[in-house]
């Protein structure tokens, strides 16, 4: 054969004594250039809002400058939200990412599977049962963290179905997103029971919550979306190695060494981890969990989402949601931006997928 | 060319084998699929398993590969219970192509074949010179290094299989089992393939087993023939030894005719017809 002399690198690799990692030069160069995005977009984030305030005031109140009334209004009245708007969106980009992989299907993501009508459920739920009398709405010491919590466990309940549903001693994609979609239209449907069972005020606010809105989080929000995001990430980008082998099938993946279920297992917990704190706090954010990763396939060019880039465009993706809402869509809830973005994509997508398969 | 000695129904206890089934029996749900198989995979040979449709050739493979766990009996692999190896060790010592892998939409032929590594590879050891050496070598070896940057679900049903060839070789495994390793191809690509397969063998002394459906080209391309009908083995020696009008008979129900090949000597299992009824007992 003529190529016996060939030394091309197939792949290239970062090699350190006798550690070495495969380095894919299109993926770090999409994960760059979203990185820098989304720091980009966190600065506008912060800049704009009832009071400007200069680009450079807020990367010095970023970068731990605290006097100052520009560096009390970033650090302390903005940068609760801004901060959620990202860390939901990184958790909505990654959770979407790791769904589509493991389902085998572009179409699915928490949204499709029941995990944001499951935090629907609970924090509507929630907002009915302990309506005040006056306001209509929860109130309380605690008010503002017992919503997020009752979603969380709302969405958590939901995917306690799902597994129970669905699990056949190994995941099954297609079964998957079709017990998904069942359990979230029941959970969509005893939502909507609920908000007709409510007064008109406490259905109002309940209304406000399932639109999807960053108004009125608190930095306990951002800590609690934190200290999740930052445990459960890196246990799901662990995974990353193992779901390049599950995608090959389950009888590939055995053979390669990988146990399917348990590593299907890891990848679903972590998406509905990361999936249920972010609704829980942001409301039902649609879309960006499913768009997002798409994005970040055709980026990066891989047969599977990947999934760091997909979190990063979900952080992307989010924060523009917010900058739009507050500079020219004021009023408008994050959640109805995204899907503005998303539902068009979504359609393209589907029509796509029937011309490639005709 | 090593000649050995056949026997027809017992398995060879003399041969020396790696991978054993002891007294195996496999089913899904209640329904036993094979029932008490016992068979050594001769070292250093090709075997193919043969029967007709639904006779548990699959599942014997399967089994033997630990995809199936046996409902009694034991598959041994170095005279240790298969069941007790972790999943990577079994993957660094035996390569498993299943009868149709699935290839993701985009996934380029290099990286299908990088991932063959998986099971010699850690966490802080993901693509290692050693790594990148084995699958070029894998690459050229079953000439696809031309088709490295093209996707893999762009590839012909020939091309693709030598990819996936490709794959097990760059796992880089003492023993490969293959399963139906020439579903779907025309018989130009069937022979292609097998003689690859033959050469992994010759050339890499690899140990191969695996399941074909054709008789002619079983006959031809392996070492070691095992038959099976209604979950067992009926016969399993030198396929020259093995297969006669009497058994493609009574384990096909085929009554056909052994014709010698005139360039090979080989015989040729030539068709008369089905036989109409039963098979009788």
């Amino acid at each position: 054969m003529s190529s016996a002399t060939t030394t091309t690198r197939l792949r290239p690799a970062l090699r350190v004594g006798r550690a070495s990692w495969r380095v894919h030069p299109r993926a770090v160069w999409c994960a760059a250039v979203t990185t820098l995005l989304m720091a980009a977009l966190l600065v506008v984030d912060l800049a704009y809002g009832d009071l400007n305030i200069p680009f450079t005031d807020v990367v010095r109140a970023l970068l731990g400058d605290t006097s100052g009334v520009n560096a009390f209004i970033v650090r302390d009245v903005r940068l609760p939200e801004a901060s959620v708007a990202l860390l939901a969106g990184l958790a909505l980009g990654l959770s979407g990412a790791l769904i589509q992989t493991i389902a085998r299907n572009p179409l699915a993501s928490p949204d499709v599977i029941g995990v944001n009508a499951g935090a629907a459920a609970g924090a509507v739920g929630y907002i009915v049962l302990f309506a005040a009398a006056d306001t209509g709405a929860p109130s309380g010491v605690g008010a503002d963290l017992a919503i997020p919590l009752a979603a969380f466990g709302g969405a958590l309940a939901a995917t306690a179905l799902l597994y129970a549903a669905g699990w056949r001693g190994g995941l099954d994609g297609r079964r998957l997103v079709l017990v998904g979609i069942g359990i979230a239209a029941a959970l969509t449907a005893c939502t909507s029971w609920l908000l007709v069972a409510a007064r008109l005020q406490t259905a109002a606010s309940a209304q406000v919550w399932l639109s999807g809105s960053l108004s009125g989080v608190t930095s306990g929000n951002a800590w609690w979306l934190l200290l999740v995001v930052a445990v459960v990430a890196p246990c799901a980008l662990w995974q990353g190695s193992a779901l390049n082998i599950v995608e090959l099938g389950d009888d590939t993946a055995h053979a390669l060494g990988v146990r399917p279920s348990r590593a299907q297992a890891i990848a679903l917990l972590c998406a509905v981890l990361l999936a249920a704190v972010a609704v829980s706090a942001v409301g039902p954010i649609g879309f960006v969990a499913f768009v997002c990763p798409q994005i970040a396939r055709r980026l990066v060019g891989t047969s599977r989402p990947p999934l760091l880039t997909s979190a990063l465009a979900g952080a992307v993706l989010v924060l523009a949601a917010d900058v739009i809402t507050r500079l020219w869509l004021t009023g408008l809830a994050v959640g109805v931006v995204t899907s503005l973005v998303g539902a068009p994509y979504f359609i393209y997508l589907l029509i796509r997928t029937r011309r490639t398969q005709s | 060319m090593s000649q050995t000695t056949t026997t027809k129904t017992a398995p060879a206890t003399d041969v020396a084998a790696r991978l054993v089934a002891d007294a195996v029996t496999v089913g899904y749900g209640e329904q036993p699929v094979v029932h008490d198989v016992s068979l050594r995979i001769p070292d250093g040979k090709v075997t193919s398993v043969i029967g007709p449709n639904g006779c548990g050739k699959s599942t014997l493979l399967r089994t033997l590969s630990r995809l199936l766990t046996p409902t009694s009996g034991t598959v041994r692999l170095d005279d240790a219970p298969i069941g007790a190896l972790s999943a990577k060790q079994l993957a660094r010592t035996l390569a498993l192509l299943p009868q149709s892998p699935i290839a993701p939409e985009g996934l380029l032929v290099r990286d299908l074949v990088g991932r063959g590594r998986h099971p010699h590879q850690r966490w802080f050891q993901q693509w290692s010179h050693g790594d990148e050496e084995v699958v070029t070598d894998a690459m050229r070896w079953t000439g696809i290094l031309g088709l490295a940057d093209r996707p893999v679900d762009a590839l012909s049903g020939g091309q693709r299989q030598r990819v996936w060839i490709a794959m097990t070789l760059a796992q880089d495994t003492d023993l490969v089992l293959l399963d139906e390793p020439t579903t779907y191809l025309d018989l130009a690509h069937q022979v292609d393939v097998l003689e690859l397969v033959c050469r992994l063998n010759r050339e890499r002394g690899a140990t191969v087993a695996m399941v074909l459906h054709d008789l002619n080209l079983a006959v031809r391309f392996s070492d070691h023939l095992v038959v099976m009908r209604q979950g067992r083995v009926v016969a399993q020696g030198d396929p020259v030894d093995v297969l006669d009008a009497e058994l493609l008979h009574e384990v096909f129900g085929l009554t056909a005719d052994l014709v010698a090949d005139p360039r090979t000597g080989i015989p040729l299992v030539v068709p008369r017809g089905r036989k109409s009824g039963s098979v009788q007992d």
